[in-house]
This record gives structure tokens, C-alpha cells and sequence, in this order.
């Protein structure tokens, strides 16, 4: 009846899973209570969970990525604890197999969940404004893959209290995680996780290139694109190439799991070296999917507050697509120990340090942005600042392990661990929380407090370099990744610092948290509030519309006769919007519960066959089809905006702007 | 229904952009071939690791294949002038030929699932060797994707039943549902190929 699933899955007798659920139960509890306290399920319901308006889309992602935050960083203080900690005969506070949970999960969790939707989410909030379209291609499709998304999070975060989550590491390397060595429903909630959330992002990389393509304001050329949007252009063409190969992967790993196939067991003709291949062929794309949307934010916000153009845009796009498809034949370079034999190493090493170039020429266009402009020192600039430092030493250790001779002594230790953060939170993360500061504003009508802003850049930019570079160091040392204990005394010192770097993390995190609660609490102040729309004299379509835009974005489509359409426009003197001029009623799309039904149902399929409870397994899967079914059925998906609706909203934006217009 | 009306009203003097349905269930085809080619390396890798199993040449029956690729090729006719009526708007001939093509979807279904069950039964199963897996999840994929076609195809049919004339959207779905048909001949004709020819010449 209830299959793998019985009493003994739920770890009772863990006290730090006992804590953590009665933690999450609380918080989960405060929030369902302030919910109906102030009555807003239908709001959340009608206007959020519903939602097609990729706004709002958008704004959900990140909720979700920040969750996501929070628990990632829990897994990743509690290993550098441990390793604080585990040393000549301590054995720590974590026994090995859990231990093994919290790294898979770290890696799992700030990848999927934390990386993908915050990336997904500042996607989903900008491209659309940036190209003057009134919504994405697909807006049904858009709400399924944020629901996709969520509710494989869900999943991961369901296998802390009941089973337990896969001990392989964030790929689960094979034959680990084969049903031999990997009995339990671990290795199962990471491929059902993985792969329903996968669906989700290729949605997602499909519905914003048809946007891209298809959408764009009248006049906005290829070459006409904002940065950013180039960037999401390039990394939605390697969503649609690698998310596939991923989806594969699982798809094979979950078949010699579930059927008994041989594709990487260690019998019957099976072959690990295989897995390793498709996996890469996923993830080496997957880093520079994460990484070329933060470098879309940088150029926005360097042009901006640099108070000039981008240097070089051209070189700024071939850059971009170089890299796009650069990174497609490099991914040999995360096994170059496996044996392939020199000639094939040393082509995917000299591919790998052929992409540093592109790369380079982009920090030089940064920086030559930044010469002689009148730069403002924003916090979201610190943001910046502290990336093209950080990145650039993270970039260079990665030509290091590029070398394959240097990558067989540095190979699996921490020297690993240290490059990819380095890149990953030089590159990726300050590029998000950069870009969360800059587009605020334009999602919520206020912008974020400064001053926590410049203290959480502070806390994060030195908390990194104190917790990564000892990581460099045993990793010279010797020091391999995923170990639980240790005895060399040369290493503890460093994992001492690491951990002190943890702390600071975390400090920066509690900055970012006050600086949102500071900043809604602030939000009406006048120096606060964005009542024009474009409250950093920014260049790009999407501060052409109120803050936050309206739900139609734009009452009149915007015209682009160059580069920076709304720079263009305001030096001409030209009102981008047209206010007052001829509205036409608005093509809009409904609302659906549609995504949400087919994330609940993804849910239920994935918990029913993650436990062989197959009865569950298959109503989930029948519903999935009976949904997508009855929406094929449903002709009401649309609804006109009648004519005077749009002029009484443009009329409010217009009166703002002269307000603003007349405070200063 | 009343809104209804004014939508389709109003659609009728919507300028502004032609429908990204086609285009963007295009691409999701290419994403679909990249499933596929993967699972072509996967069995260019795998297709000589028995591990004592048998052999390509001594489980494939080519004159079954052989009669399942003439069924799928000619179901893509018959699905080709049902787009022909489509077009035309003639329903009921449309709804005609979408029939025999689910019949035609349905045989090779049938034969494919009694190939698979007769090499379990003689305990050449995906099980067996990496070889047998690698060939039934290539295989077994396609064969998923005709099932999921067929699906589509009943659906569109229920959904077309009694009526006159085709609007833009459901002209939209048949257009995208031809798109994956006509796919999965083309996957289809490298499976007879790359697997059962090569595996057994």
C-alpha cells in the first residue's frame, strides 16, 4: 500500500532534523496564521499562485531562490562547522552519511533552486520590459515552469523529514548511486527533483527565445538589444541544447535504478565513464547559463551608473554567443583524470582557455565603461566592483585547472571547491543580488535601503575571501573535497579561517534580510519611493513604464530607432510612452490554476514513485494528463483591456510623473 | 460565452502579432532531437557490450520492423492530407484521415509492444545486458513519444467532433501535432538504421 514508505523513514531520532522541522513547522505555522489572520488566500490565490504575469512570475522565482538561499547556506555553515571541528579523533557533530546529504544537497539545492530561479526569476521580471512586449510567448507555459520549479525544491526539502536525500554528491556519480551501493530513496528524491525541475527550466528556455525572437518592439533589431537580453538570448539557446542531455541522464540513471538496466552499473556491460560524459555535456553549458545573465546585469548597471554607454557593445554580444557556444566543447574538463588519453585533454584544456578570452574582453569593456565616466557609487556598483575582482582571480585559477598536467595534482581536492565559488559567487551570485538591487525599484515601486545594502556587499565580498582562499590552500595541500574527518594538523588552521569566512556569510546574508525589511519599511518615505519609473537615469525600454509597470507593461508599444531606446528618447526629448496618445483595448492573458494543478499533480507522481507507492505515482501522472487535457479544452483564455481602463491608469502614471516632476 | 464572442470578435482585428505557437512548439521539437540524439550516442556507446547477452543480429526480426516502418511512413501521408482538409476547412474529411492515421499510430504501437514482449519473455529484457538496455530505452522512447502522439491525436479528435469549420487555434494544434508526427518518422527512420539494419548487416 504505501510501498518503501513506512514509519522508520521519518528520522525522529535525529536531533537536528527534530530541530530543523520543529523550526520550519513554526515558521511555516506563523505564515499560514499571518495569511489568514489578514484574510489575503484569495489575493495570494487570484493574484499570485494564478498569476501569467510574468512580473509577478518573476518576483515568485526569487522568493523561491532566497528559500533556497537560506537552506543551501544552512547545508554549507554545518560542513564548515564540521570541518571546524572533525579533527585528529573528533569526530564532528555530523556522522558520515549525514554528512554526505548535506553536501549533495548544498550543491543540488544552490544550483537548481537558488542559481536557476533567481536567474529564471530576473528573467521573467526584465526580459519582456527590456524588449517593450506587453508579456512573454507563452504565458501559460511560463506559470507551469515556476511551478515546476517549485515544487521539485518542495521535493528536496520533503526528503529532510521523511527518507533521506542522495549521499553522492551534487551529480550522483554512478556506480554510487546505483541501486547497489545506493539502496535508499536518496538518490531517488535527487533525480525526481532534478528532472521535474529540469522540465520546468526547458520550458522556460523555450518560451523566452520565442519571446526574444518573436516579441520585440517594432524597430528593435538584433543589434538594437539590450545586453541583458542578449545574454538570456544566449543562455536560453544553451538551456534548449543542455537541459535535454540532462533530462537524459536522469532518465538513464533513474532506469538502472527502477528497471535493472546496465547503462552505468558495474556489470552486464555498463559504463560509468558514460554517465560522466552526459552529465558534463549538461553541466559545463549549465555554468555559463548561470553566469551570462550576470553578466547581462553588470553591463546594465555599469552602463548606468557610469553615466555613459557601454564600451563596445558589439564585442560585448560576440562575446556572449562566443562563450554560448565555447561552452559547449569543454566539458571533458571536469574528468580529464578519467583517461581519455592526452590528444582529447589537450583539446578540451586549450577550448577551456579559449573561453577565458571572450571573457576578458568583457571585463575590459566594464572597465573601459567605467573610465572616465562619472561613476556613482551606488550599492548595487559595490556589487559590481567586487565582482570583476573576484572573478577575475576565480577565472584565472580555472585557466589553472584548465591545464590538464596541473588539473591530475589539483584534481577532486579543495582547490576545486575554491575556484568554481569563486566564479560562482564572484560571478554568479554578486551579479544577482546586483541586478535584485537595480530592478527592485521597477518590480515594487521603492528602492532597497543603501546603506544594508553596502553592509551585506561588505560582509559577503570579505566573508568570501576569508572562507574560499584557505580552501585554495589545502587544497595544495592535498586536502580532498567531501571528506568528513581528518587528521593532518597543516590543515586546520585554515578550516578555522573557512569557517570564520562562513560566519561573515552569514552576517551578509542577515544585511540582505534587513536591508528588505528596512526598505519595506521605509517604503513611502519620498527618497524612497520611485514615482517616475526610472529612478537611476537608466537607458533600457523597461524604465520607460511606471514602477511597478502597469499589468499590460506598456499602453503603447514602444518605437526603437537605436541602441538604448529610452537614452535616445529622453536626450531627444521624446515621450517614450505616448501618454495620452491613441489607446487600442489591450490583448491580454487569463489567469490559470492550471500550472499550479500540474506542479501539485508533478508532485504527487514524483512522491509516489520516489517511494514505489505506484498507485500514487499514478494518479499523479493521470492528473498531470487530465489537466493538460482540459486546458487544451479551455477556448477562455483570454480577455480584452477596454480602452478606458487603460487611459485611467496611464492618466494616474502621467499625474506621478508631473508630481515628481514638480518635487524637484 | 459573451466574452467569448468579443474576444473572437476582437481577434479578428488583431494586427499586431501573428501566433508564436508553431515556432515555439518548434523548438521544443529541436530540444525533443536533442533527447534523441543523445540516446543515439548512448546506444553508439553501449551497442557492443552484450556482456554475453545476444547479439542484435540474433533478437531483431527485420521483415516485423520492416512492416512497422512502411505503417509509420504511410501514416505520415495519411496525416499530411488530413492537414491538406484542414486547410480547406473540410472537418469531417480532416477527422477521416487523423482516424486512419490513429489506426495506422495504434498497428505499429501494437507491433512494437509485441516485439518488446516477446524478447522479455525469452529473457532478453533491458535487463540483460547494456546493449538490450541502451536498444530498449531508444527504442521504448520513441515508441512513448507515438503513445503521447496518439493521446494528442484522440483528444484533437474529440475536440473537433461536430464541428463546422476550424478557427485559428485548433488549425494551430493540428499544425503542431504534424510537426511531432512527421518528427517521429524521421527519428524513427535513423532507429531502422543506426539500430536494426546496422545491428544486424
Amino acid at each position: 500500500m504505501f510501498g518503501k514508505l513506512t514509519l522508520s523513514a521519518i528520522p525522529y531520532d535525529v536531533p537536528i532534523l527534530v530541530g530543523t522541522f520543529i523550526g520550519a513547522a513554526i515558521a511555516g505555522l506563523a505564515v499560514v496564521g499571518l495569511i489568514t489572520y489578514y484574510g489575503k488566500w484569495g489575493y495570494l490565490w487570484r493574484e499570485w499562485l494564478t498569476s501569467v504575469d510574468h512580473k509577478r512570475i518573476g518576483v515568485m522565482y526569487i522568493v523561491v531562490a532566497l528559500v533556497a538561499l537560506f537552506r543551501g547556506f544552512a547545508d554549507a555553515i554545518m560542513m564548515r562547522s564540521q570541518l571546524a571541528l572533525a579533527y585528529a579523533g573528533n569526530p564532528g557533530y555530523l556522522p558520515p552519511h549525514h554528512y554526505d546529504q548535506i553536501f549533495s544537497a548544498h550543491g543540488t539545492i544552490m544550483i537548481f533552486f537558488m542559481a536557476m530561479a533567481f536567474m529564471q526569476g530576473l528573467m521573467n521580471i526584465v526580459v519582456p520590459l527590456q524588449i517593450g512586449a506587453r508579456d512573454v510567448a507563452f504565458p501559460f507555459v511560463n506559470t507551469l515552469s515556476f511551478w515546476m520549479t517549485t515544487i521539485s525544491f518542495l521535493l528536496v526539502n520533503v526528503s529532510l523529514f521523511i527518507g533521506e536525500f542522495s549521499q553522492c554528491g551534487w551529480l550522483a556519480y554512478p556506480p554510487l548511486s546505483e541501486q547497489q551501493f545506493s539502496p535508499g530513496v536518496g538518490v531517488d528524491y535527487y533525480i525526481w527533483a532534478v528532472q521535474l525541475s529540469g522540465v520546468g527550466t526547458l520550458l522556460t528556455g523555450v518560451n523566452f527565445f520565442a519571446t526574444i525572437v518573436k516579441m520585440r518592439a517594432p524597430g528593435m533589431t538584433y543589434m538594437r538589444m539590450p545586453v541583458f537580453t542578449w545574454t538570456i538570448f544566449c543562455t536560453t539557446v544553451l538551456i534548449m541544447v543542455a537541459f535535454p542531455i540532462l533530462t537524459v541522464a536522469m532518465g538513464l540513471l533513474g532506469l538502472d535504478r527502477y528497471l535493472g538496466m546496465h547503462f552505468f552499473t558495474n556489470d552486464g556491460g555498463g559504463n560509468q565513464m558514460l554517465y560522466l560524459s552526459v552529465i558534463w555535456g549538461w553541466g559545463h553549458p549549465e555554468v555559463y547559463i548561470l553566469v551570462l545573465p550576470a553578466f547581462g546585469a553588470f553591463s546594465e548597471i555599469t552602463q548606468t551608473f557610469s553615466r555613459k554607454p557601454l564600451f563596445g557593445y558589439k564585442t560585448m554580444v560576440y562575446a556572449t554567443a562566443s562563450i554560448m557556444v565555447l561552452s559547449l566543447v569543454v566539458w571533458v574538463h571536469h574528468f580529464f583524470t578519467m583517461g581519455a588519453g592526452p590528444n582529447v585533454n589537450a583539446f578540451f584544456g586549450i577550448m577551456t582557455m579559449i573561453i577565458a578570452v571572450p571573457t576578458g574582453v568583457k571585463i575590459f569593456n566594464w572597465l573601459f565603461t567605467m573610465y572616465k565616466g562619472r561613476i556613482e557609487f551606488h550599492a548595487t556598483m559595490y556589487w559590481v566592483i567586487g565582482f570583476m575582482i573576484t572573478f577575475s582571480i576565480g577565472g584565472m585559477t580555472g585557466v589553472m585547472l584548465a591545464i590538464p598536467a596541473s588539473d591530475f595534482v589539483l584534481h577532486n581536492s579543495l582547490f576545486v571547491i575554491a575556484h568554481f565559488h569563486n566564479v560562482i559567487i564572484g560571478g554568479v551570485y554578486f551579479g544577482y543580488v546586483a541586478a535584485m538591487n537595480f530592478w527592485f525599484p521597477k518590480s515594487f515601486g521603492f528602492k532597497l535601503n543603501e546603506a544594508w545594502g553596502k553592509r551585506a556587499f561588505w560582509c559577503w565580498f570579505i566573508g568570501f575571501y576569508v572562507a574560499f582562499m584557505p580552501l585554495y590552500v589545502v587544497g595544495f595541500e592535498g586536502m580532498t573535497r567531501r571528506m568528513n574527518h581528518y587528521d593532518n594538523p597543516e590543515w586546520h588552521p585554515w578550516l578555522l579561517i573557512a569557517e570564520v569566512g562562513a560566519v561573515l556569510i552569514a552576517c551578509g546574508i542577515v544585511c540582505q534580510l534587513t536591508q528588505l525589511y528596512v526598505s519595506i519599511r521605509d517604503r513611502n518615505l519620498a527618497e524612497n519611493r520611485d514615482l517616475t519609473g526610472d529612478p537611476w537615469n537608466a537607458r533600457t525600454l523597461e524604465w520607460s513604464t511606471s514602477s511597478p509597470p502597469p499589468f499590460y507593461n506598456f499602453a503603447i508599444l514602444p518605437e526603437v530607432h537605436e541602441l538604448d531606446a529610452f537614452a535616445h528618447d529622453k536626450e531627444a526629448g521624446i515621450d517614450t510612452r505616448r501618454a495620452g496618445g491613441d489607446y487600442q483595448p489591450i490583448h491580454m492573458p487569463k489567469n490559470t490554476a492550471c500550472g499550479f494543478l500540474i506542479g501539485a499533480f508533478s508532485f504527487v507522481l514524483g512522491f509516489g514513485a520516489i517511494w514505489y507507492i505506484w498507485w500514487l505515482a499514478a494518479v499523479g501522472l493521470i492528473g498531470v494528463i487530465a489537466t493538460v487535457i482540459a486546458r487544451s479544452a479551455d477556448n477562455d483564455v483570454d480577455y480584452y483591456v477596454p480602452v478606458s481602463e487603460v487611459a485611467r491608469i496611464e492618466q494616474e502614471h502621467t499625474h506621478n510623473l508631473m508630481a515628481a516632476q514638480a518635487a524637484e | 460565452m459573451a466574452q467569448n464572442m468579443t474576444a473572437d470578435a476582437a481577434h479578428a482585428h488583431d494586427e499586431h502579432h501573428e501566433s508564436p505557437v508553431v515556432f515555439g512548439f518548434w523548438l521544443y521539437l529541436m530540444t525533443d532531437c536533442i533527447i534523441f540524439g543523445t540516446l543515439f550516442a548512448v546506444f553508439a556507446v553501449l551497442r557492443d557490450q552484450f556482456a554475453g547477452g545476444p547479439t542484435g543480429h540474433e533478437v531483431f526480426e527485420l521483415s516485423g520492423v520492416g512492416i512497422e516502418t512502411a505503417i509509420l511512413l504511410f501514416s505520415s501521408i495519411t496525416y499530411g492530407f488530413g492537414m491538406i482538409a484542414a486547410h480547406e476547412n473540410k472537418v469531417s474529411t480532416m477527422r477521416t484521415w487523423l482516424g486512419v492515421t490513429f489506426l495506422l499510430g495504434l498497428g505499429f504501437l501494437f507491433m512494437e509492444i509485441r516485439e518488446f514482449s516477446h524478447m522479455i519473455a525469452e529473457g532478453n529484457g533491458p535487463d540483460r545486458s547494456a546493449f538490450l538496455s541502451a536498444f530498449f530505452t531508444l527504442v521504448g522512447t520513441h515508441g512513448l513519444h507515438v503513445t503521447c502522439g496518439l493521446l494528442w491525436m484522440a483528444v484533437l479528435l474529440f475536440q473537433t467532433a461536430g464541428k463546422t469549420e476550424l478557427n485559428e487555434r485548433m488549425i494551430g494544434k493540428l499544425t503542431c501535432l504534424s510537426l511531432f508526427w512527421h518528427f517521429l518518422d524521421i527519428v524513427w527512420i535513423c532507429v531502422f538504421t543506426f539500430v536494426y539494419l546496422m545491428g544486424v548487416l
